[in-house]
């Protein structure tokens, strides 16, 4: 039971029917009478999850549970894998306003290519209990391509949230290089596009060229940035580019087309008007599909629906949000989806937007991500439909452990509830 | 012509208080300025037909109707007999709730595109402008007004921003296209002032321009200095003695009248406690607190000042007075009774423009945080945190807000239950006008959205008007062509053990005049 503890919140829950095959098998847990969204493999009814040690050895319908597994039944409640934030600055900061807590500002030297999340990553941050929870079991967290800081602005790294401790919290170091474009670059360099994207193009000659450009005399980038640009120029590392105009894609699809860059889009309200070409080019989108409205000169034509047209075009997606409050609520990215889905995005393509798109973009797609035979043991029991804003996961499973599920807040909650 | 509310309560209050006060004046006080230019255009009587109805009163009617005549409802129930040659529109499978109010809005004030020259919300000279109003920065073309329109919004309280302690009067607008913040100035409504507690004075002020206030010592000084002036004022007034116009202090002598509402940005539970008691000092009356992140922490106390709470469903952390935001926050307030028996006051509130879009959705997150802590929430109640409680706390309770007969009809017709993630508005009627109809596309609105964009494609479906259509679901995701089971519709994918939801049946619409 004490692995369980959800099953003591049981007056809170819908109950869990329970079976406990003696002696249980260790490492083996069995979740049978489940749906299960696999993502990968469609949805399964009355489907069995099976579970050895941190990973899935088997999914499937009508499957024999070994002897002595651990049993769940799951009572026909539905279960996706863990929920994957494609951009975030979890781990990063702590009080938005308090700049103490911040630990993703890229201060404000042009170029900060080699900045490494992971030299300020805290593991014990508030925001990661309140958020895997809620079925975040993955994140990016990213530096900040931020107004007025620098146009490399460096690598982030995706954490595991459900991992409690530093160990196994990094799920991969060094997953992209984030760059601003657009207005945010603009504040930087005090000019306009054409200077960002030349600025751009400077730094990548250089790396091309071993360490000089051949444009600027002095050399623009430290040798640690050559270093860590080096798998961005040899397609091996993505470049995530902020960038909402469409005209501003479009130069930025040309200037990767360029340097053999594999780049991705992050924002991209205007990003449907070329769906095509970017369905063509395999770009991926990180999209927060609830921004709708001419917010900024450079997203004069985001609309609700933008979701399904690059859906339908092609385009692999993935959601975030777009707000100041992106990192504290990650855990809102599934009323992201379900909104999506009210503007005509399949659902199925909804749930992938928060699960295995985001795995796909940031080349986690073999581990995590899917309800899928040796996949990390990732997801969660939800009492509802998934993207429904009422619904709530029963449990969330990391690595195949039921983690606690509480956090800083539901601790202040029972303080002041009245029992 | 119309007098403003305000203006009238000026007036009978002289009144009552002796016409040799109104003697002393030698000139008749002037009508109040700006006043409201709208008015509804004719709307043709209407029988809405086999809906699941919220009324905002916390009534939940099945397979029931309403009927609008001259922008007002004229009955509400099971059974209402409709009147000879009225349209009559079947709304089987969908719910018709209350129009929403967002009792916390910068629409207008700070619009799309967000950009300094259209920043208009922050008057941040001086701690202390009574002086400003918000409805003179309104811009009326901002394309925010008509998304928040298709998300159910009928009308809004427009304030100034926080970052002065006392920043100015707030108007209510109805949510109707107009090139005049006047065309959309709600009539009758009185004006609010916003006052703001803790960081973002002492931030603006103090952390960054090195003046008063730099702590919420300053803050609570300086909101009695201006009280303490404010009282000085209308002792003169009241005497006759007042030789030259202050236009700040008209705006905190209306609020000690009570003639005008205290709306109050307040995180914190200890600064909460702290406002009600300056309130207290001077005699006026807090209407309710914005924000309110810790109400939770003193429901009690709310509830029994008969103060309300307009929150966020799950904002926290991007400040540290916001650090101790709870999903239970608006349940909690909710929940609490007074001694007398009076239910706190609970509203939902956006002061987002993304927000605004789905306050039905930022409910629906409270509502189910709620009954998940024990609380028993009922759909019929939540729908009161987005009708009748936002609009009682912006000064409109008795024209608007909740489906009663005589009030306006302002009115949303969903598509299923508003408390989802598919809930999408088909139609919103203000004042019994069609303002929106999602299966009847239209121009864009906003002058400045004109042209930017290519127009949206018609979504999926034919308009409600038209006879024997297709009822287009929220469900788009049900026709998926994918093959099953890859994507079950989201009803199929709620598990057993849910209460059952409603989603939107593929039933038939038809239009029928008898």
């Amino acid at each position: 039971m004490n692995r369980h503890p959800w099953l003591r919140r049981a007056r809170v829950l819908a109950p869990l029917a329970l079976a406990l095959a003696l002696p249980a098998q260790a490492g083996l847990l069995a979740i049978t009478n489940a749906k299960l969204y696999t993502v990968s493999g469609g949805a399964l009814e009355n489907a069995t999850l099976l579970i050895r040690n941190d990973l899935i050895e088997a999914v499937g319908v009508g499957l024999t549970v070994p002897e002595g597994a651990k049993l769940i039944d799951a009572g026909g409640a539905s279960i996706t894998p863990g929920l994957f934030d494609a951009y975030t600055h979890i781990g990063l900061e702590e009080i938005s306003g308090i700049d103490e807590t911040r630990d993703d500002a890229g201060g404000n030297p042009r170029y900060s290519a080699a900045l490494d999340v992971l030299d300020g990553l805290n593991p014990r941050s508030v925001l990661i209990p309140v958020n895997r929870i809620e079925g975040i079991t993955q994140a990016m967290s990213a530096p900040t391509t931020g107004e007025g800081g620098p146009l490399l602005a460096g690598r982030g790294a995706v954490i595991n949230l459900g991992q409690l401790g530093p160990q196994n919290f990094i799920a991969r170091a060094h997953a992209a290089q984030f760059v601003p474009f657009g207005e945010a670059a603009m504040a930087q360099l005090h000019g306009g596009r054409p200077t960002v994207l030349l600025a751009l193009r400077e730094a990548f000659e250089e790396v091309r060229n071993g360490g000089h450009s051949g444009v600027q005399r002095d050399s623009l980038l430290g040798a640690l940035d050559i270093e860590a640009l080096r798998p961005v120029l040899n397609g091996e590392q993505p470049l995530v580019v902020d960038a909402q105009r469409a005209a501003d894609i479009r130069a930025l699809l040309k200037f990767a087309e360029d340097y053999g860059i594999k780049l991705v889009i992050h924002g991209g309200a205007e990003a449907h008007l070329l769906a095509r070409e970017l369905a063509e080019k395999q770009v991926p989108v990180i999209l927060d599909p609830t921004y709708n409205l001419p917010i900024h000169f450079e997203a004069l034509a985001a609309r609700a629906d933008a979701a399904a047209i690059l859906h339908r075009a092609g385009v692999l997606l993935a959601f975030s949000a777009a707000s100041d409050m992106g990192s504290h609520n990650s855990r809102n990215i599934r009323q992201l989806a379900g909104n999506a889905v009210a503007y005509g995005l399949p659902w199925s393509a909804a749930l992938a937007a928060v699960t295995l798109n985001p795995a796909k973009v940031y080349g986690l797609d073999s581990t995590i991500g899917s309800l899928e035979t040796g996949k990390q043991a990732n997801f969660v029991i939800w009492d509802g439909d998934p993207l429904e804003v009422t619904s709530y996961p029963k449990q969330v499973y990391a690595a195949g452990v039921a983690i606690p599920m509480s956090s800083r807040q539901t601790q202040l909650r029972d303080r002041y509830l009245k029992r | 012509m119309r007098i403003h509310s305000t203006q009238a309560g000026a007036l009978l209050a002289l009144l009552a208080s002796g016409l040799t006060l109104v003697a002393c004046h030698k000139n008749e006080a002037p009508p109040a300025p700006f006043p409201s230019t709208y008015s509804a255009p004719a709307a043709p009587a209407l029988l809405i037909t086999h809906a699941t109805i919220l009324t905002g009163t916390g009534r939940k009617l099945e397979d029931a109707s309403l009927l609008m005549q001259d922008g007002k409802i004229v009955a509400v129930g099971e059974e209402v007999a409709p009147p000879p040659q009225v349209e009559v529109i079947d709304a089987r499978g969908r719910w018709l709730t209350p129009g929403l109010i967002d009792a916390h809005s910068h629409l207008g004030v700070y619009p799309s595109p967000d950009v300094w020259a259209t920043a208009d919300g922050n008057e941040m000279v001086d701690p202390v402008t009574p002086g400003v109003w918000s409805e003179h920065a309104v811009w009326p073309q901002d394309p925010g007004f008509e998304t928040a329109r298709a998300g159910g919004i009928t009308s809004l309280l427009v304030l100034p921003g926080s970052g002065n302690l006392i920043g100015g009067r707030g108007s209510v607008l109805k949510n109707v296209p107009s090139t005049s913040y006047q065309g959309m100035k709600y009539p009758g409504a009185p004006y609010s002032l916003k006052m703001a507690c803790g960081e973002n004075p002492k931030r603006v002020y103090g952390k960054d321009g090195n003046k008063a206030p730099m702590t919420r010592m300053g803050n609570v000084a300086g909101y009695r200095a201006a009280f303490a002036k404010a009282k000085e004022y209308l002792k003169k007034e009241e005497a006759g003695g007042v030789e030259e116009r202050d236009l700040g202090m008209e705006t905190l002598v209306g609020v000690l009248k009570g003639e005008i509402l205290v709306q109050n940005h307040c995180y914190r539970a200890d600064e909460m406690e702290t406002m009600l008691d300056v309130a207290k000092e001077f005699g006026f009356k807090i209407t309710t607190f914005h924000h309110a992140v810790e109400a939770y922490k003193i429901a009690d106390r709310l509830a029994e000042e008969g103060v309300c709470g307009a929150l966020w469903a799950d904002w926290w952390g991007f400040k540290l007075e916001a650090f101790d935001g709870i999903r239970e926050n608006i349940a909690m307030v909710d929940a609490a009774v007074s001694k007398d028996g009076a239910r706190g006051c609970a509203i939902v509130h956006s002061d987002d423009p993304y927000g605004i879009q789905r306050l039905n959705q930022e409910a629906a997150k409270a509502m189910a945080a709620g009954r998940r802590a024990g609380y028993v929430i009922r759909d019929e109640d939540a729908i009161a945190w987005i009708t009748s409680n936002p609009a009682k706390a912006i000064g409109i309770g008795e024209l608007t807000g909740s489906l009663e007969p005589g009030k306006a009809a302002d009115l949303v017709l969903w598509n299923g239950t508003p408390f989802s993630s598919y809930a999408r508005p088909d139609r919103v009627y203000i004042d019994g006008v069609l303002r929106f109809d999602r299966y009847t596309p239209k121009p864009v609105e906003s002058d400045f959205a004109l042209g930017l964009a290519p127009p949206e494609e018609q979504e999926a479906g034919t308009p409600l008007t038209a006879p024997s259509a297709a009822i287009p679901s929220s469900a788009a995701p049900n026709a998926e062509a994918s093959p099953t089971p890859a994507a079950p519709p989201p009803a199929a994918a709620t598990s057993p053990s849910e209460p059952a939801t409603t989603e939107p049946a593929a039933a038939a619409a038809s239009e029928t005049k008898p």
